[in-house]
């Protein structure tokens, strides 16, 4: 988390090359379900989904940890309670019923994201106000309490499932699309993907974005010119953790099926690995991260079953020789270099 | 009465378990500000290595010698080459580098000894069982974990507080770049301690060993509630570690053994079990918020 981090995600450093490779990559994405089929590998489209989702979610918490310097080790909750919003309303659809006595189910895609945005806000909100009075390791600890709070209330619902979860036998519909089609729903992951990192990029380059960098170096200075800084990181955790729950919402349509597993602490875990193998504090390290995370795990799967002793080493050797993550070994590699 | 005072003591015996690996975990990083989630790891191996020799000598000497050995040597190998090169890094490299190690350790067990728990028989010494007060008979076996782990707070206590290597350590934990000044050979001494937290961890490890199933995964099943207690107690303090471990010890275990008692007077029977367990998993977390919000630095912080 040097100064570069910070030129680095400010839109303002950029230029050609950067804009070049990026064209690159946003065409790259568009034309992957395509080549794919064309190379005869279709089940690489639920694979790149996959990762698309845990990036949005990865990025999410990349605006808290990165940007903001706030380490939670909770945001498993936002991701979790985002899949419960769409299994919830699907729940209450089948049952014809309403959920808590006023909401009434729903299967479209267009209300359940944005209520698991607005759940997932509405929860950060909550668990950032009173978290956000501590600071270091403690605000990591207390992060995680409240997920761990979460996870455990999940567990105990046995009205939605409990420890087994539920399963949601169709995905919510859009627009009369077939959402059931890998590669629609990849297109429509991809979208939101889109979506979501250029609102991260706008934020992170406005003046906003500005106040919450320089938190992160030295809350004590802001303070002294006159920023009120529980304000600014309230508002960066709550939309972490919007950005988090419309994953979770979006995960729980792809795998058809939410459970406590989406909050445990080892999803948080996860999330964090991710932005941090990818480079924290940059705009794309976390879809980097997730890429790489996710790729290698099923990779390394297919390969051994012991792949979790090659992907241990793996991230020994990226943390031992590489700072910044992923994102800045291509920058040692001359990849990229045009960012600077 | 009995019930409680039996799930008192029980309460106990899971507090100084904590108290072991937590008083190193704390150590580790109020000394050298390292986050090592792999700490878990070095009590699995502990209770592996304690399993084995068991099964193949039969003595309990020899098994507990293996299980501190093991997790001596392998948290003192893990310093020296992984976390020494990281004290100048950012908590989340540490995070990401000791993740790494748990995979690496779990995977490791996995080959060596496969996926099925090992069962440990209580020692025939130790396998009975004492009446303390009429009516209340407690395994000899957990009393002895209990008794082992108050020795080890006591003996702490002296080593901290009395001498050269205690002063060096808390001299350590107030300001280490002045003892690094005085002369004080620092790598050494983080060797050293990083090696006394392994000790303990190995030590909590081998004692669960006839309690719990000795299994692939039980590291970080123990460490998110020994990091609860490091932060309850005050990152870097010994005394809070060992409050923190006894309150989060008594309060887990009552709480499992009365909440769904509780809870069924007021509603139906599978219902009050699912929500107790719920409730009573949920409550040391609570209790951590609830102390953070009030004492955001912990019951006994450290440098102040």
């Amino acid at each position: 988390m040097s100064e570069d981090a910070i030129t680095r995600a400010n839109p303002s450093g950029q230029n050609a090359g950067r804009a070049l490779a990026l064209l690159a990559l946003a065409l790259g994405l568009v034309a992957l379900p395509f080549l794919v089929q064309a190379v005869g590998q279709p089940a690489l489209v639920p694979l790149a989904t996959r990762v698309l989702i845990y990036a949005i979610a990865a990025a999410s918490l990349n605006l808290a940890l990165g940007v903001g310097g706030m380490v939670s080790f909770g945001h498993a909750a936002f991701f979790g309670v985002g899949g419960y919003v769409v299994g919830i309303f699907y729940r209450t659809y089948v049952d014809d019923g309403l959920f808590l006595g006023l909401i009434p189910g729903t299967t479209q895609l267009l209300v359940t994201l944005p209520a698991a945005i607005l759940v997932g806000g509405l929860l950060a909100c909550l668990i950032g106000a009173l978290c956000l009075r501590t600071s270091g390791v403690q605000f990591i600890m207390i992060t995680l309490a409240f997920a761990q709070m979460l996870f455990f209330l999940f567990v105990s619902l046995k009205a939605y499932g409990g420890d087994d979860g539920m399963t949601i036998r169709r995905r919510n519909e859009l627009f009369g699309l077939n959402t059931r089609d890998d590669v629609t729903f990849y297109f429509i992951c991809l979208a939101v993907a889109a979506l979501v990192f250029l609102a991260l990029w706008r934020i992170v380059g406005s003046r906003f974005g500005m106040v919450l960098a320089g938190i992160r170096q030295n809350e004590r200075r802001m303070a002294a010119i006159g920023i009120a800084p529980y304000r600014y990181k309230l508002g960066a955790f709550v939309i972490s953790g919007m950005g988090t729950g419309l994953a979770g919402a979006l995960m729980a349509n792809y795998l058809r099926f939410v459970s406590p597993d989406m909050l445990h602490w080892t999803k948080s875990g996860e999330l964090m690995i991710m932005v941090i193998l990818g480079g924290v504090g940059t705009l794309l390290g976390p879809l980097f991260g997730a890429a790489a995370l996710v790729i290698l795990e099923t990779v390394l799967t297919s390969w051994t079953e012991h792949w979790q002793l090659i992907l241990g080493p793996i991230l020994l050797f990226v943390v031992l020789f590489t700072q910044g993550g992923l994102t800045g070994l291509f920058d040692r590699l001359g990849i990229g270099r045009s960012e600077r | 009465m009995t019930l409680i005072l039996e799930q008192l003591l029980n309460g106990l015996q899971f507090g100084v378990m904590l108290f072991l690996l937590a008083a190193g975990l704390t150590l580790i990083f109020g000394i050298m500000g390292v986050i090592n989630l792999a700490h878990g790891s070095l009590y699995m191996v502990g209770a592996y290595a304690a399993a084995f020799a068991a099964a193949q000598t039969n003595s309990v000497l020899l098994a507990v010698l293996a299980g501190l050995a093991a997790a001596a040597l392998l948290g003192m190998a893990m310093e020296v080459f992984v976390l020494r090169r990281l004290y100048a890094r950012d908590h989340l490299d540490q995070v990401l580098a000791t993740f790494a190690l748990i995979l690496i350790f779990n995977q490791s067990v996995t080959i060596v000894f496969g996926r099925q728990p090992l069962f440990v028989s209580v020692p025939p010494a130790l396998n009975g069982s004492v009446e303390l007060l009429p009516g209340l008979t407690y395994p000899v076996y957990r009393l002895i974990i209990i008794a082992a782990g108050l020795a080890v707070a006591l003996g702490l206590y002296l080593l901290i507080n009395r001498t050269r290597i205690g002063m060096l350590v808390r001299a350590g934990a107030t300001h280490r770049e002045m003892v690094r000044a005085l002369g004080v050979d620092i790598r050494l001494l983080y060797t050293a301690v990083f090696g006394l937290g392994a000790l303990l961890a190995g030590l909590a490890g081998l004692m669960a060993g006839p309690i719990l199933a000795v299994q692939v995964g039980m590291g970080e099943q123990i460490l998110i509630m020994t990091f609860v207690v490091v932060v309850i107690g005050g990152v870097g303090s010994i005394r809070g570690a060992f409050f923190g471990a006894l309150l989060v010890g008594l309060v887990d275990t009552s709480l499992r053994a009365f909440l769904p008692g509780l809870l069924r007077q007021v509603m139906t029977g599978s219902e009050a079990d699912a929500l107790g367990a719920g409730l009573a998993s949920m409550g040391i977390y609570m209790l951590m918020a609830v102390v953070l919000l009030v004492r955001p630095k912990g019951l006994f912080p450290a440098n102040v």
